[in-house]
Order: structure tokens, then sequence, then C-alpha cells
């Protein structure tokens, strides 16, 4: 059995066919997290019992002529943000630390409907915020390509973990990149997908205008069956959209068996093709769009003219948003309590000694744009601005189909390389705006950096609701 | 647009604990972050309505229908302290009369 950059729907036919078992491909992997995530530092924690019954569970279906899908019995690896129920969800906080789900999010029920096992808890920034995993209050991730540099952030356990073929597929989360550029950094595929998309139901709310889960995996016919499967209407989520969702596993394929991208009208904003990109992911730009071309694809030059300004509406509007989320993390109801005299000391004591410095940070900033006397001059006019941001995309998706951009100006940089918080803050700039506006996007493995073999990727963003034009461009792209 | 942050307020405001040190730093560090936002007043915004939400939603209604909701020991569990077997013990709110 190979799990090296194994597929969905390749260990799928294995399974089928009988040439392995759920409890054998789980203890494949299994067998691969023992040996090396020691040292890369994927998971803060794996309920193996719990996972292998799930695969006992799965064989038995699959004896009885009774599974759920095609899928049934393939491990799916989970951020420490999205509930699974009876295991522990921290958000790689010391203040969530003794806390476990007593539900499942939706989108975990979405994949155990499908047979499929959700395992594992991914490292991950502190509550998401973070482009490294350095903000993880309990261990470093470690990049597999190189160990000594980061895998990304927030869902950099996730890219790790997928990268070093610990599972097939991971669950990330993006509130402003923190799937597509942990993906980029790794080398592996991760899909934002449209604000909307995936119910939010049981993913620990960072910025509840941003947020969405999306999946980190080996090709995009793989993002398609996750997406599939994990997309739609929710009740139990009101900004879940109600428009129908599914094909784009279909979409994907179709992509990949065709290898053409004819027809298909790629815009390049130029904000994003300034000279800001490191020489290695200008070169791989270049190829990108040559390889466009010799699909048969188009690129025109769009802009998108508020994009120097996403930044700073994110970090206001983020951690505006941060703020008021991680109000309820008070010590009271659920999380480490600390010892104080009174009510108001228990909150004070319990989030000072809970809470990471990033967090503090963005809870610090977030308040601050907030309060009395600045919430107009930051919160209300970061609202307008976004309002701007968003017809930026609207206006060029007029004029193409989709969009071609970097994912990050850098590859994956060293540890402690970006200790200056706005230096970090700056490091997403290719990202957010998709977050702000909505829309949705896809990093695809697209290179590399020759002078140190890290990947370098390419993001191709589509119109809301267009994952499945994005994904049959990315696969074909990809081919 | 003032870029001052005064972290004391700040950190009252959002009930967090900062050790003396921590809020030095923080007071730098976010007094540059400040000045970094502060570049949308440049952004002719006049006449745009704001963005709340990416998706345009309004009025997601549902359904005004009594459902159970989860157990309650499922909801205590993770609970820090509890006392009589179904409250969360909580801090004292109000003064002890000696006091």
């Amino acid at each position: 059995m190979d799990i090296k950059h194994a597929t969905l729907h390749a260990l799928s036919q294995e399974l089928n066919s009988g040439a392995v078992s759920s409890l054998e491909l789980c203890q494949e992997y299994l067998k691969n997290i023992d040996a090396k995530d020691g040292e890369i530092g994927a998971f803060l924690e794996i309920d193996r019992e719990h996972m292998l019954q799930a695969a006992k569970d799965s064989d038995a279906r699959r004896a009885a002529g009774k599974v759920l899908s095609a899928y049934d019995g393939i491990p799916v690896a989970v951020k420490d943000n999205i509930c699974v129920k009876d295991e522990r969800c921290s958000c790689a906080s010391k203040l969530l630390a003794p806390v476990k789900s007593p539900y499942d999010a939706t989108a975990i029920c979405a994949l155990k409907n499908q047979g499929m096992i959700p395992f594992g808890r991914l490292n991950m920034d502190e509550f998401a915020m973070g482009s490294s995993c350095e903000n993880s209050a309990f261990q470093k991730t470690r990049n597999p390509l190189d160990t000594s540099r980061v895998p990304g952030g927030s869902s950099g356990g996730s890219a790790a973990c997928v990268a070093a073929d610990f599972a097939p597929v991971a669950l990330g989360s993006d509130t402003g990149g923190s799937i597509r550029q942990p993906a980029a950094f790794c080398g592996v595929v991760g899909v934002k997908p449209t604000y909307g998309r995936v119910s939010r139901y049981g993913l620990v709310a960072f910025a509840s205008s941003l947020d969405q889960i999306g999946p980190l995996c080996n090709d995009a016919e793989d993002a398609g069956i996750i997406l599939d499967t994990i997309s739609g209407f929710d009740p139990h989520d009101s900004t879940s959209l109600p428009n129908a969702a599914g094909g784009f596993a279909d979409a994907a394929r179709q992509g990949k068996a065709s290898g053409s991208l004819a027809g298909l009208k790629f815009g390049l904003p130029k904000e994003y093709f300034t000279g800001g990109l490191d020489s290695a992911v200008a070169k791989v730009m270049d190829e990108s769009i040559a390889r466009i071309k010799a699909l048969g694809g188009e690129v025109v030059d769009v802009s998108l003219p508020h994009t120097k300004y996403a930044v700073a509406v994110y970090y206001i509007i983020a951690t505006a948003e941060a703020s008021a989320n991680l109000a309820r993390f008070d010590g009271i109801r659920y999380g480490d309590r600390k010892k104080a005299d009174g009510l108001v000391d228990t909150y004070y004591k319990s989030r000072g000694a809970g809470f990471g410095d990033e967090v503090k940070r963005r809870i610090l900033l977030g308040t601050y744009v907030l309060s009395s006397g600045y919430y107009d001059a930051y919160y209300l006019r970061a609202q307008r601005v976004r309002t701007l941001i968003r017809r930026d995309f609207e206006e060029a998706f007029k004029q193409c189909d989709l969009l071609l951009t970097p994912v990050t100006a850098q590859p994956a940089f060293k540890f402690n390389e970006k200790s200056d918080p706005l230096q970090m803050y700056l490091s997403d700039i290719f990202t957010i705006a998709l977050n702000l506006s909505g829309h949705c996007g896809i990093s695809v493995p697209a290179g590399f950096d020759s002078a140190t073999g890290m990947p370098v990727a390419a993001q191709i963003m589509a119109p809301a609701l267009g994952e499945a034009a994005m994904l049959k461009a990315a696969a074909a792209f990809m081919k | 647009m003032s870029s001052t942050i005064d972290i004391k307020y700040t950190a009252d405001l959002a009930r967090l604990e900062l050790s003396a040190e921590q809020a030095e730093k923080l007071q730098s560090e976010l007094a540059r972050v400040v000045d970094y936002i502060a570049e949308l007043a440049e952004v002719d915004v006049s006449g745009v309505e704001p963005t709340a939400h990416a998706a345009q939603l309004t009025n997601a209604w549902r359904e005004d229908e009594a459902k159970s909701s989860f157990p309650r020991e499922a909801m205590l569990a993770n609970a820090p302290g509890i006392i009589h077997g179904e409250l969360i013990q909580v801090p004292r709110v109000l003064p002890s009369e000696e006091e």
C-alpha cells in the first residue's frame, strides 16, 4: 500500500476493489505519523482507538455491501478549531486546552455521513491568528519539505499533514489566507470556498464574516470530492447559502480529462504583479501564464485598484469581529479558569493567562477600533472600503472568467524570520482581499524555487459560487 | 485620525490582564499597526455603503419551532466548576455582607 501523495479517488478504488481495508489504510497512515510526526509536529493529538474503531466499522459496512459512499473508510485529518464530538478542540490555545466538543461541526457530520473518518487534532496558530503556526501555544509545526522552514498558517498543521502523507486530505479554515498560504508553502492544493458555501457551524469563530472551512489535499479532484461533501445550506448557520452545491469533483475530472483551458479568459490583476515579488515567485508566475496560453487559455490585464488597502481593511474588520467572538472565552462556562478574587478578576486572569501574545494583540486592536470615538473612523470606514474591494472584483470578473495571481510574495520562510507583527500581517496581501470580497480561490502547486527547492503556488480565483469552473481550470492547469 | 492607543484603557474594555512589560511591548507594536491602518483615511468613501457580510443575504428566517437541545450533562461537561450536580460554579459576584 503506497500512501505517498495518495488521492481520495485512488484510495477509493483500492478500498472498493478489496486491495486494502480501511483498517490497513488507517494503520498505514498512523505508522507514517509515528515515524515522522515527532519531527514535523503536525498533530496535537490523535484518538487512535476511536479512529481504528471507525475503520473497523467501515470495513464491516463494506463486507456487508452497505458502504455509505465510494469514500467510506478514508481518514480525513482535522484542524484543531473544528468540532469533532468527544474530541478535544483547543484552537491551539491554553485557554481551551481542557475542552472537548459536545457535538460535530456540520462539515464533520457530512464527512461521517459518507463514511469518511475524521481524525486527529491538527496544529494551528492560536485561534487561527497567524501565518506560520508559530503562534500555537503548544508546539511548532515544521515544513515537511524543509524542516528549518515554517509550514505557513494558520492551517499549517493541515498543510504539513497532507504534504507528509499523514492523511490524504485535511480540513482547514481560511479567514485571510489560512488555507491557501500554508498549501502554497507545503506544495499541496488548498481551497477557500465562496463565503457561505460551507456551514461554519462547529468552526470556532475568529472573524465570522470572513471564515470558511475548506480542504487541503493532493489534487483538484480531491478538493471537489470534499467540497461536494461539505457544501450546502445548513439551518444551523444562517449565513450559509441556499444555492445548490455539487458537481465539483465532476468538474475537476472533466478539466483533468480535457487538459485544456480553451475558451477561458484569465485576468492578471496588475496590483498582484508588482516589484515586491520574490524572483522565484515571479518566475513561476511567468511560467504559469505561459502554461495557460499553451493550454489554450487567454490572459488579459485587469486592475483591482483598492488592493493596497486590503491589509488595513482586513486587520480592522477581522480583529473587530475577533474581539467580539473571543469575548465568550472568560473561563466561566468552559476552558481553563484561573483562580481570582471575584468575577471580574477571574475574567482578567483567565484571559490574561489563557491567550498568547498574538491573540492579545488582535483582541486589543479589535477592541480599539470598535471603541467609542473610533468606530466611525476605523470600523465603519473599513466596511466601506470593503465594498470598494468587492466591487473591484465584480468589475474584474466582467472582463475575465478567472483571476490568476501569486498566493504569497515569497516561498516558505524560516522560523523567527518574521518576528515583527506588521511584517507578518503584510505577508497576507495576496490572499486576504478574497475573504473580504467573499469570492472563492484555490492555491495550486505551480513550480519550485530553484535556489531552495521550495514549492511555489499559483492562485486561481473565481466569482462567487464559481467553484466548479475554478476546479475544472485548476485540474487542467495541474495536469 | 489619532494614532494613539491607550493600552491600559483598551485592555480594561477587553478584560485582559497584561503585565507591565507586555503592556509596554504591545503599546509600541500596536501604535505601528494603528499608524498603518490609518491610511484608510485617504480613501474616498462618500456615498459608499458598508459591507458587513460577503454573502449578501438578508433576513435568513427559520420556522419558529420548539426543538430539543443538547443534554444538560453534555453542556456542563466542560465547565471548570460544578455545584449541586447541575449548576456552573462561579466566583462571587457581589461582596459578602461582612465586607
